[in-house]
């Protein structure tokens, strides 16, 4: 997967990465060349005792590492520059993935899990990529480049690279091979103690009132321990690690001198030679050291591109239609015609052909238990999901073959969580309408109730509203929401239990201040409180996914028992007569 | 690393080690005065926030060393270890020059005729090679005689002697400094987790949650990473470039000094590097928090960004901030990225003057062959610690700030410790206000002179508008935050006077934030009363009406759920906290919004089944919806942190004030 997904991504930089390897190339050789010219001052300019050549080579000695630096420093920055690029480049894939994923794929994966592989992840992958270009790419050219002067220097010593290279590698890779899992390991158990101790902040409160304490430190404990064994555990691989690599180094510099020593005593190689072979190999040792070094960071960005990859390849369960239908009329309602639902997965549908008309005007209500399929009901409508069986209409119009910005721009939804954006009260509201006016965004505060807390607040309309809303009460986020859906003045309003955080008094007033606005709209409503849907149009009764009746409040109260027992539930029984 | 600031601890003044100590306290000033020095003319945030927070990095960081104290033998060992090492591993190029030496001898000597070097040198002479004599007279030669390869055999295995027992040396130190870092980030844990129970309430709803959690999570990840990687490095860095000094004086002061010059040229290029590329790297760790957060919150409300249509426009702000991360990043990696092929350039410099120099003194006799090898090998060992110790700088820096930020979690002010002797009454839970008064902050009275009375088999409901005090009720019974005046009792025992733990042991408590641990269903509900049997914990669930829906689940009651609840609604998720509460079987039980999600039928039945198992204990309800409350035996209507009204729903119907009010709001509603 890793190398998958970067082969396309690397595609459009290949000049850039081109260039990248010539310069690394260039670099690389010349950092190579420095200890053969050395080689050269020591036979020719020492042993000969000829200063002049000695200045003269140190003069070109100086001239190599200035074409390395150059080099060097511009692979770097076209490494750093292309890197980074391919970072930014998936990180706009992804988002842009994401916003077509209709809110199943976004609960399958969950938001933060999205997040994480938006950001940390594409982190992983481009740190890869950038050491790839600085580092990795020399790392061959330096083990065979090196090789090659080795052997120019003296090829019979040359076995001594045949020997060295391999045990390094074979060492290594002993030693990572042991590492790695200890790695991955590491990292679950390092999220498991940071879920345990997210998980003791966030339930603090419920923590305490059980008197959990003990068994909390103990649990903590336990996940500490395991972390630690494991820590250690590679930790002492690691250890290893770096005295071996030296070893195995020091002891091939010991073997050069004594095996090229006697090559020089028999005079089938020169001093000066034996310096440099020294220096090459040592070249060589390093680059197969860093190599396998950078090695170990390719199953961690592996992990982290598989999870990338795993959203990149996900489809959307709702496609836009290649070919959208432009509705003939607004204004036509909504409906739903046998309307089945099933969460993937699931064995049981949520919804069950459910039939329901709303025409504009009109207040249709959906009342029913917990877990009855009310949320999935109303999600249906802006195709946060699509229908398993049956269609849903606007406008006449099945949902699916029209144009998601064209649907879109008609619903005014107010979802069970009110969530807000950060920013200011006035861009919140602005949302549906970027073009509303400070007098438009102050009567739809005042329908909904929130005009004096908003008035009150620092700023009014400019006051800061912290991300998801946190600055405010439960009560004033939902009140706030229902504003910003009424700013759009939309064909169709959806209330996904959008009252529940109000006390009674403002429910009613907010609705009363409603009515007018929605008279040409049609209006879908859940809720809890009979209170709220009581005048409604029509009253749907979910039970278990199936539609078990329907009516007016008055009527319902006549033919159908479980709303019966609803109401039953909220008043006394003389009310409810 | 507690070497620099107590180096009495550690070994006596005059060991090795504290000569490293003292050069490595160096190198801690010199990171202070990055840190404090941000340099004007960066951005208002830049340079001069990081410089804020890491203003305190010396005590910060000498408390960090600190925290190794318990292990101060292991960590001498490691200092011992270290220095041994490292010096055997220093004289290790110094031996194998001298083995170059015996060859180029040999060479030479078998070219050379005469019978003794004086001779060799004056026929050289004589033959107008002054060069080559001057040469010559510095080595060590039997002319007419080749290597002498005993001698080269006895200097090669002393080499690979003293190679090896470094190595041993090495990976002790290694083993042994693994252990001392890992069981100190493991206190760190164990510190924090003792911390986190021990801080009263009052830090965890000031402290934002999400900074709180990346202090305990992030913060101390990324301080156990400093400690592993910086440790070992920084010992074996400093400990290496004082012996390699050491040895390229004993070998040629003059060239020693030459190579010395690096060590300024290249603090102060990396110092400038570094400078610079911190500014953008704090650059970048901003772009990334602002993309980050408009990531999170578009993924979150990720429903409304696409009906409210405001994919595109939310795209957009994404590629501004996309472009601007891509641009910090680039900028700091470059900039970063420059200092190994700068100091790399700065080892070549030093390679090709000390290659010509040394060249040159050996030409004229003052140096011999091996001595210019060993040097440069030295040059090359000079150049790569000082680069390591400067890129650590970076590393340090980022660690020591996490350290900073943990070490102020770990010194918030505790809950004071409580003498009270455990407490043996079995109430049924009787719980009295005489006169109660509170405020979260000095200057906002929230309830003044409260007075009430719950007796055992009684719910009380608390209803009023947002602000009123409910919830700040239930924080004090359960003592999550202490009177300011008046007292609570619990079946005629002033709280104040019991254990926390006694007092809790004996209430339950539903919130309407519903909390569940990532676990299955069953332990969740049997987080209360982990000894429960499957039968109570089955008759909780029926009762909680959760045992409904659970069949519906695939996995039944081994479903696993996490945080954030996943496949249950939100009115499932409430109803598991309240068989939670309900299994602990409380003498007191509160339930705060706790139904809210849930569906009144529900709810209705829910109110049943507790009611008819609760009928000798004591509840607490509050609540929005009248329905939740109507049947109360007693009703407290509460306003500004005042009790305005209280008894039954029928008596506060006949009241005419504002239960009435609230009631007839509902009712008008209804009938309309």
């Amino acid at each position: 997967m890793l190398l998958r997904l970067l082969r396309v991504r690397l595609a459009p930089y290949r000049p850039a990465i081109v260039l990248i390897v010539v310069l690394q190339f260039l670099a690389t050789m010349a950092a190579l060349y420095l200890p053969s010219l050395n080689a050269d001052i020591i036979d020719n300019g020492v042993a000969q005792g000829d200063t002049g050549y000695i200045t003269r080579l140190g003069g070109v000695m100086l001239g190599v590492s200035m074409i390395q630096i150059l080099c060097s420093v511009g692979a770097v920055y076209v490494g750093a520059r292309t890197a980074m690029s391919v970072a930014r480049d998936l990180r706009a894939e992804l988002f842009a993935r994401v916003g077509t994923f209709s809110a199943r794929e976004v609960a399958l994966f969950g938001a933060p899990s999205l997040i994480t592989r938006t950001t940390n992840d594409v982190q992983q992958v481009g740190m890869l990529v950038l050491m790839t270009f600085t580092m990795m790419v020399s790392a061959p050219i330096m083990m065979v480049g090196g090789v090659a002067m080795a052997v120019r220097e003296d090829v019979g010593l040359s076995w001594l690279v045949a020997v060295a290279v391999p045990v390094l590698f074979v060492a290594v890779g002993l030693i990572a091979s042991r590492m790695v899992p200890g790695f991955r390991l590491m990292q679950t158990r390092i999220d498991v103690v940071n879920r345990v101790l997210r998980e003791q902040i966030t339930g603090i409160r419920v923590v305490r009132a059980f008197v959990r304490e003990p068994v909390e430190a103990a649990r903590f404990g336990r996940a500490n321990d395991d972390v630690t064994e494991v820590a250690v555990r590679t930790g002492r691989w690691m250890a290893t690690m770096f005295p071996t690599v030296m070893l195995i180094l020091n002891v091939s510099s010991v073997a050069v001198l004594w095996f090229g020593g006697h090559r020089v005593d028999d005079g089938a190689m020169q001093v000066g030679s034996l310096t440099a072979f020294l220096a090459y190999l040592v070249q060589i040792l390093m680059a197969v050291m860093m190599a396998s070094f950078m090695l170990m960071m390719i199953p961690r960005a592996a992990v982290c591109a598989d999870r990338i990859g795993e959203v990149l390849e996900t489809d959307s369960s709702v496609v836009p239609p290649v070919d959208p239908v432009q509705p003939s009329t607004r204004g036509g309602g909504l409906s739903l015609r046998s309307v089945t639902y099933s969460y993937p997965g699931a064995d049981d549908p949520v919804l069950r052909s459910v039939n329901l008309e709303v025409r504009a005007g009109q207040t249709v209500a959906v009342v029913g238990s917990t877990g009855a399929g009310k949320t999935t009901l109303v999600n249906l409508v802006p195709r946060l999901f699509d229908v398993t069986s049956g269609e849903v209409r606007v406008d006449g119009v099945d949902v699916r073959r029209l144009d998601p910005e064209v649907l879109w721009s008609r619903i005014g939804l107010v979802p069970q969580k009110a969530f807000l954006f950060s920013g200011t009260v006035a861009d919140n509201l602005r949302h549906g309408k970027p073009e509303a006016t400070e007098a438009d965004l102050w009567e739809a505060l005042e329908i909904a109730q929130a005009r004096d807390f908003v008035e009150e607040m620092t700023g009014g309309l400019d006051a800061l509203i912290s991300q998801g809303g946190a600055n405010l009460s439960g009560g004033q986020r939902q009140r706030l929401a229902i504003a910003r859906a009424v700013v759009r003045r939309p064909d169709i309003y959806l209330f996904d239990d959008a009252f529940s955080a109000l006390d009674l008094a403002t429910d009613v007033r907010l609705r009363v201040a409603l009515a007018p606005v929605t008279t040409t709209a049609a209006v879908l409503l859940v809720a809890q409180r009979i209170s709220s849907i009581v005048g409604a149009d029509e009253i749907v009764v979910l039970e278990d996914g199936a539609v078990v009746g329907r009516g007016t409040h008055d009527e319902l109260l006549e033919t159908c028992a479980t709303y019966q027992e609803i109401v039953v539930s909220q008043l006394t029984p003389e009310e409810a007569v | 690393m507690s070497a620099p600031e107590t180096p009495g601890e550690c070994g006596s003044p005059d060991s090795p080690g504290s000569a490293g100590a003292k050069s490595q306290g160096g190198v801690l000033r010199e990171t202070e005065r990055i840190q404090s020095g941000p340099g004007p003319g960066r951005g208002p945030f830049g340079g001069g926030m990081v410089a804020q927070k890491s203003l305190d990095f010396g005590p910060s960081a000498r408390r960090l060393a600190g925290r190794l104290r318990p292990q101060r033998l292991k960590v001498a060992a490691v200092m011992a270890l270290a220095v041994l090492s490292v010096g055997l591993t220093v004289m290790g190029p110094r031996l194998l020059g001298r083995a170059t030496d015996l060859i180029f001898s040999g060479v030479f000597g078998r070219l050379l005729q005469g019978t003794t070097q004086a001779e060799a040198v004056a026929n050289l002479r004589a033959r107008g090679e002054g060069g080559l004599a001057d040469m010559l007279s510095g080595m060590d030669v039997v002319p007419g005689q080749g290597v002498d390869f005993d001698a080269v055999a006895r200097v090669l295995l002393l080499v690979l002697g003293v190679y090896v027992a470094a190595a041993v040396l090495a990976w002790l130190q290694g083993f042994i400094l693994n252990d001392v870092v890992q069981g100190a980030v493991r206190q760190m844990r164990n510190d924090v987790e003792t911390k986190i129970n021990r801080l009263p309430l009052s830090y965890f709803d000031r402290q934002p949650r999400g900074e709180l959690l990346s202090r305990v999570t992030n913060d101390i990840d990324n301080v156990s990473q400093t400690l592993q990687q910086t440790m070992s490095q920084l010992l074996v860095s400093l400990l290496t470039v004082v012996g390699v000094l050491a040895m390229m004086f004993s070998i040629s002061p003059t060239l020693a000094l030459i190579a010395l010059v690096t060590v300024p040229v290249g603090m102060v290029v990396t110092t400038q590097i570094m400078k610079r590329s911190q500014g953008l790297f704090v650059d970048q760790w901003r772009r990334t928090g602002t993309l980050n957060s408009h990531i999170e919150e578009t993924f979150t409300g990720h429903s409304l960004v696409k009906v409210f249509g405001r994919q595109r426009e939310v795209e957009q702000v994404f590629g501004r901030e996309n472009d601007a991360l891509f641009a910090a990043g680039f900028g700091a990696q470059f900039v970063s990225g420059l200092i190994m092929p700068v100091m790399m350039f700065l080892g070549n410099l030093n390679y090709v003057v000390i290659a010509v120099l040394g060249g040159l003194r050996v030409a004229n006799g003052s140096m011999t062959l091996g001595e210019v090898q060993a040097f440069i090998q030295y040059s090359r060992q000079f150049t790569q610690p000082l680069t390591q110790l400067a890129s650590m700088v970076n590393l340090l820096q980022s660690g020591v700030a996490s350290a900073e930020r943990v070490f102020e979690l770990l010194d918030a002010e505790e809950e004071p410790v409580e003498q009270a002797a455990p407490l043996a009454t079995d109430g049924r839970g009787e719980v009295v206000f005489e006169h109660v008064s509170f405020r979260y902050e000095e200057d906002r009275p929230l309830i003044e002179d409260l007075s009430l009375v719950a007796r055992p088999g009684q719910t009380v409901a608390i209803v009023g508008p947002t602000g009123a005090g409910k919830t700040t009720l239930v924080n004090l019974v359960m003592r999550f935050y202490d009177v300011d005046a008046g007292r609570i009792t619990l079946d005629g025992v002033d709280i104040a006077s019991m254990r926390r733990g006694d007092l809790r042991g004996r209430t339950g408590m539903v919130l309407q934030d519903t909390w569940l641990f990532g676990g299955t269903i069953r332990d969740n509900i049997a987080y209360g009363r982990p000894d429960a049997t499957p039968e109570q914990l089955l008759e909780a669930a029926r009762a909680t009406f959760v045992d409904r829906f659970v069949h519906n689940l695939p996995d039944g009651y081994d479903t696993v759920i996490d945080e954030e609840g996943g496949s249950l609604s939100a009115g499932e998720r409430q109803l598991v906290t309240i068989a939670r509460a309900f299994l602990a079987d409380p003498a007191l039980l509160i339930l705060d919004e706790a139904t809210s999600s849930v569906d009144t039928r529900t709810e209705l039945l829910v109110q049943q089944a507790m009611a008819a198992l609760r009928s000798d204990r004591t509840s607490f309800v509050i609540a929005h919806r009248l329905s939740t409350i109507r049947d109360a035996d007693l009703i407290l209507v509460m306003e500004s942190g005042r009790i305005v009204e209280q008894g039954t729903h029928e008596e506060l119907l006949d009241l005419a004030g504002a239960y009435a009010a609230l009631y007839q709001a509902q009712f008008a509603a209804a009938v309309s």
